[in-house]
């Protein structure tokens, strides 16, 4: 039971101020304060606070080790072993905030007026009562922000930015929290201490907060028919009327209750897993990395599916993403998480367009832009610190190019900028300036000027002059990072001039009429395909899965055989000299027994050269020589697939495959690793085969595309015309389910 | 679905030929001369000699000697024991009832104690249960059964007097009260295999992202254990399929132990006295009941397994 219900009457004034504007939003459904969750290890999350009103989505964004993840098992109570959280979470309920809405609760009143005016439910946390005190004393710091959005009107903190200063104000009115009369009776309004384990998330899962998970591969029991495992959540009778009442709310045939889940596309697993999550018809659904696993056109069904219930059930939403672009477009506020602490809140425009942290506005920047080609693609330098390793300083100071001593000296609170959008920077104002500062020349580039690009000697492109041809490598090959732009840039309007005379000469590789149907498969997965490379040319091959994209990379190295087809290597290499695959997880994709020197030097041998080179791979990709020393499992995962690429170059291969080989990496290490990928290119006239799901990034890499469906090739031609203009249905469709940039 | 039933059955005929082919080999595998073997430990004269080779067409070609030891064999017909001068098939009948028995309660206690510890130690994992628990089969996979039958008959039968020291009883109670060392001694070491595989399985089928989406819509533990423990059936009855291969090597040994007159102490007689032909209708039909476990553990897949099932029926 909450101790709060005994100031209630406190906050009787701040009804009056903001009662007015209480029309439009309703209370709070969720309101979690000063979460914080922690490990042996140290911390993971350090202190948060996060409110949800029904109908709301809110988008909690950030990259692998922000601690997103571990924030919603603790609102589940489903930490792993060994992970404690504290904190505390209020779940009013249904009647309590019906009788909220309707303008009954003064307290209610409060939370809605203070969020009218954004027009959402904003400020996360109602600082407790005097009678509260425990874990209080680190609170301090950050409920002075609170108080002052509390108080809008009467403490004339908006729009400044000392909101610190007002901790003292938010600690003595001790008013109520917003269901500060939330009963002890189980359906009704409660409140739960985070560190709490056992029975008493029996009350909350399910019917108050249901999890759905990224990959609907392994979500679902394989074992266990789909209307079977929607209908456990369900307790009584008519529980075959409820599964049927649910596969038709989530857009699927009845008689998916009779299948099992390997039976399903992965779009419908997530469909089955959706309606499992709401049988027990929770008030909240949180989604983490709901459609990462899934296919383009797919995520974009399923994110209106998640959509439309929202709305017909007015439930909340927590979207846990990574990805800023679908939060843009899905949420109603968004909330960054860096190194295990939040870094940004507000609603989805403000953060977005108007970003008060520069973290968020460099992660905003890393996103490749799926209309144009960046010359070099925004990084942000270094990676994600362990949050327990981030002292009395900005987590983000190390990286960001506007810290100042301050920012080393403590960490700084949460502060608003507007209003409910409030930012952790003492230097909010700098997150709009120009992302492409450069924090190191060797990160980002500014375009040179045009210059005269080196012709191969060799031309022989009978119609037009040598433009057209592809750059032979050799000769274009920029051997300083300082001219990264210009051979790319060239290369480029290379391609851009030959866009009308179809297939480049000299090819490197050729495939013709490659068909390949894996046995037990109805279905061909290569249906005559014809693909041709040349010489220092990137070629992205996109398309979903189930395209046949990945079986003509494995045929390409070699890895499948194809039924049918041909297959030419039109240079002089022989064995692995030829052709080099880089794999999509870097995590699995090095020996973990292995220290990264044995694993180069393993693949510098199969080549014929010497052992010594190890460092000088390194170097290569931009990782210190004495990495060779460590294992994988000390590597981060963007310096893992450094690793790969390394090993994958020690040959000095003609081709090198990559097979989604940045889908698994963060935003900012995925921008990295195409820089490298391009700089290497430039560098050592490396000719890429990139296979890829994701448009945006063959956007930024690749030459030319093919877009393959069913096995077959729909559409090909240069990035910019097929991208940019795509003449197929298929294409069409698939860049209409991305998420708007705009 | 039948014609994979059939599949699988031919592949385990198939698999049984195979090891009759070399089990009869076993004949001509064995040092010396194969009369001499076929004789035993009596006395070799030439005439005795001549005698065998007739009796077993040993002058015929390998294949034809082969072929007429196997048509004799499925009809149940070993030929005779050198060391008994006794037919093979009955010798082997009247014994296989103890072997049975004894195996059978080994392995029913095995599985019906193994089972439920494995799954307890796996939900209680790096709990004070778990620990004992794990302690325990490691000593008990780690301690040779006829150790433990030792151990057993000292302190129950001798110093404590509880169960009989040896025989095997008469009726099903006393049998049972007969067996039930040898049984417990056999099943010490299964059994904690069995703790082991099981806590294994259910431990990696735990970490699954199906269980927590159970927990986090709402599921009791309960339910989420009953999901999970259907997942983890298959590698549970693939390894129990195993281990009755397991089961045979332990049950020469606490025969001996335990001087039951059963198919183990058989099998060490024959060997012992080089009864060549009885170590190889003894070593068919261990490969028989093994392969048998096999292929039941593959039918089992068919039931535990939706995907085996689909796999089986689009083929």
């Amino acid at each position: 039971m909450t101790s709060d219900g005994s100031a209630a009457a406190g906050d009787g004034p701040m009804a009056a101020v903001d009662g007015s504007t209480a029309a439009m939003v309703a209370a709070p459904m969720l309101a979690v304060r000063d979460l914080r969750v922690a490990s042996a290890s140290g911390t993971i999350v350090a202190g948060l606070d996060l409110t949800v009103a029904p109908g709301e989505t809110v988008a909690i964004v950030g990259e692998s080790g922000s601690g997103k993840s571990m924030t919603v098992k603790a609102l589940t109570g489903l930490l792993p072993e060994g992970v404690r959280a504290t904190g505390r979470m209020e779940l009013p309920g249904r009647a309590e905030l019906a009788q909220g809405s309707s303008g009954l609760s003064g307290r209610a009143g409060l939370v809605e007026g203070r969020s009218g005016q954004a027009g959402r439910a904003a400020p996360t946390e109602e600082p407790a009562g005097p009678s509260e005190p425990t874990g209080r004393s680190r609170h301090a710091g950050s409920s002075g922000h609170v108080g002052s959005s509390g108080h809008v009107g009467s403490s004339g903190h908006v729009g400044s930015s000392g909101h610190v200063g007002s901790s003292g104000h938010a600690g003595s009115s001790g008013h109520a929290g917003p269901f500060g009369h939330a009963g002890p009776a189980g359906r009704s309004g409660r409140e739960i201490d985070l560190a709490a384990q056992g029975t008493i998330w029996r009350d909350v899962r399910g019917s108050r907060i249901a999890l759905l998970l990224q990959d609907p591969f392994t979500s679902l029991s394989p074992v266990h028919r789909c209307g079977e495992q929607i209908g456990w959540a369900i307790s009584g009778r008519g529980r075959a009327e409820r599964v049927a009442r649910l596969l038709a709310e989530v857009g699927l045939p009845a008689d998916v209750a009779e299948k099992y889940p390997f039976q399903l596309s992965g779009g419908m697993r997530q469909r089955v897993a959706i309606a499992a999550g709401l049988a027990a018809d929770p008030d909240l659904l949180i989604a983490d990395e709901p459609t990462t696993a899934l296919d383009v056109t797919t995520q974009h069904e399923v994110l209106e599916l998640i959509a439309g219930l929202q709305r017909e059930r007015d439930m909340g939403l927590i979207l846990i993403t990574h990805d800023l672009r679908l939060a843009r477009s899905r949420a109603d506020r968004i909330m960054v998480m860096y190194a295990g602490r939040l870094v940004e809140e507000g609603p989805t425009a403000l953060v977005m367009d108007a970003p008060a942290h520069p973290y968020t506005a460099r992660l905003a920047a890393c996103d490749p832009p799926i209309t144009h080609r960046l010359p070099v693609l925004p990084t942000i330098p270094g990676s994600v610190p362990q949050p327990s390793s981030v002292g009395a300083e900005c987590a983000f100071a190390a990286r960001c190019a506007f810290a100042v001593d301050a920012c080393r000296m403590a960490e700084p609170a949460l502060a608003e900028v507007a209003e409910g959008h409030r930012a952790a920077c003492l230097r909010p104002e700098t997150a709009g300036l120009p992302v492409d500062v450069p924090p190191s020349p060797a990160e980002t580039v500014p375009p040179p000027p045009a210059v005269a690009v080196p012709l191969p000697p060799a031309a022989t492109v009978s119609s037009s002059p040598a433009e057209t041809v592809p750059s032979s490598p050799a000769e274009t090959v920029s051997p300083s990072p300082e001219h990264s732009g210009r051979g790319r840039e060239a290369a480029a309007s290379l391609f851009h001039a030959g866009e009308d005379q179809g297939i480049p000469a000299s090819p490197l590789l050729s495939v013709e009429g490659l068909a390949k149907t894996f046995p037990g498969s109805a279905v061909p997965a290569l249906d005559g395909v014809d693909l041709t490379i040349a010489a220092g040319e990137t070629v992205a091959v996109v398309g979903e899965s189930g395209s046949g994209k990945t079986t003509l990379a494995r045929c390409v190295v070699g890895l499948e055989r194809a039924d049918t087809g041909r297959i030419d290597f039109h240079g002089t290499a022989t064995g692995a000299r030829r052709v080099q695959i880089v794999f999509q997880d870097p995590y699995s994709a090095l020996n973990p027994g292995l220290t990264v020197g044995t694993s180069l030097a393993e693949a510098l041998r199969a080549a014929g050269r010497p052992k010594s080179e190890v460092g000088e791979l390194l170097e290569l990709v931009g990782l210190p020589a004495a990495y060779a020393r460590r294992r994988p499992r000390a590597l981060s995962g963007g310096e893992r697939q450094r690793v790969a690429i390394a090993r994958a170059l020690a040959p000095r291969a003609d081709l090198l495959v990559c097979d989604e080989s940045v889908s698994a990496l963060d935003v900012s290490v995925q921008a990295q690793v195409l820089n490298l990928l391009a700089d290497l290119r430039r560098r050592l006239g490396l000719t890429l085969l990139f296979i890829t799901h994701d448009l945006a990034v063959a956007r930024q890499i690749a030459d030319r595309v093919y877009v393959m469906h069913h096995g077959r090739v729909v559409e090909t031609g240069p990035v910019d015309s097929v991208l940019g203009a795509p003449a197929h249905e298929y294409t069409q469709r698939l860049l209409a389910s991305i998420p708007a940039a705009d | 679905m039948l014609a994979f039933v059939l599949r699988r059955a031919g592949a385990t005929l198939l698999l049984l030929l195979a090891l009759s082919l070399l089990v009869f080999g076993l004949l001509y595998l064995a040092p010396g001369d194969v009369a001499r073997n076929l004789l035993g430990t009596r006395n070799v004269t030439p005439e005795a000699l001549a005698q065998i080779r007739a009796r077993y067409h040993l002058d015929d070609p390998f294949l034809q000697q082969y072929w007429r030891w196997l048509t004799h064999a499925v009809t149940g017909d070993f030929g005779t024991s050198i060391r008994t001068g006794r037919p093979i098939g009955p010798l082997m009948l009247e014994k296989t009832g103890i072997t049975a028995a004894t195996a059978g309660l080994a392995f029913l206690l095995s599985v019906l104690v193994g089972v439920p510890a494995g799954i307890a130690t796996a939900v209680r994992r790096g709990r004070w249960l778990d620990r004992v628990l794990v302690t325990v089969s490691v000593v008990g996979v780690s301690a040779p059964g006829f150790a433990i039958g030792l151990l057993l008959l000292y302190v129950f039968a001798l110093g404590l007097g509880w169960f009989p020291i040896y025989g095997t009883g008469e009726g099903f109670l006393d049998s049972l009260w007969h067996l039930a060392l040898p049984a417990v001694a056999l099943a010490l070491g299964l059994g904690a295999f069995v703790v082991k595989l099981t806590r294994a399985a259910v431990i990696r089928e735990l970490d699954q992202d199906y269980v927590t989406f159970a927990r986090g819509r709402g599921l009791s533990e309960g339910a989420t254990l009953r999901i999970v423990l259907r997942n983890a059936a298959i590698p549970i009855v693939t390894s129990l399929g195993l281990m009755v291969a397991y089961l045979f090597g332990g049950t020469v040994l606490i025969e001996v132990t335990f001087a039951l007159p059963g198919l183990g102490s058989l099998m060490e007689e024959s060997v012992l006295f080089k009864d060549i032909p009885v170590v190889q209708a003894l070593t068919l039909a261990v490969a028989f009941v093994v392969s048998a476990a096999a292929f039941l553990v593959d039918l089992s897949y068919l039931l535990i397994d939706p995907r085996v099932r689909a796999r089986a029926v689009r083929r």
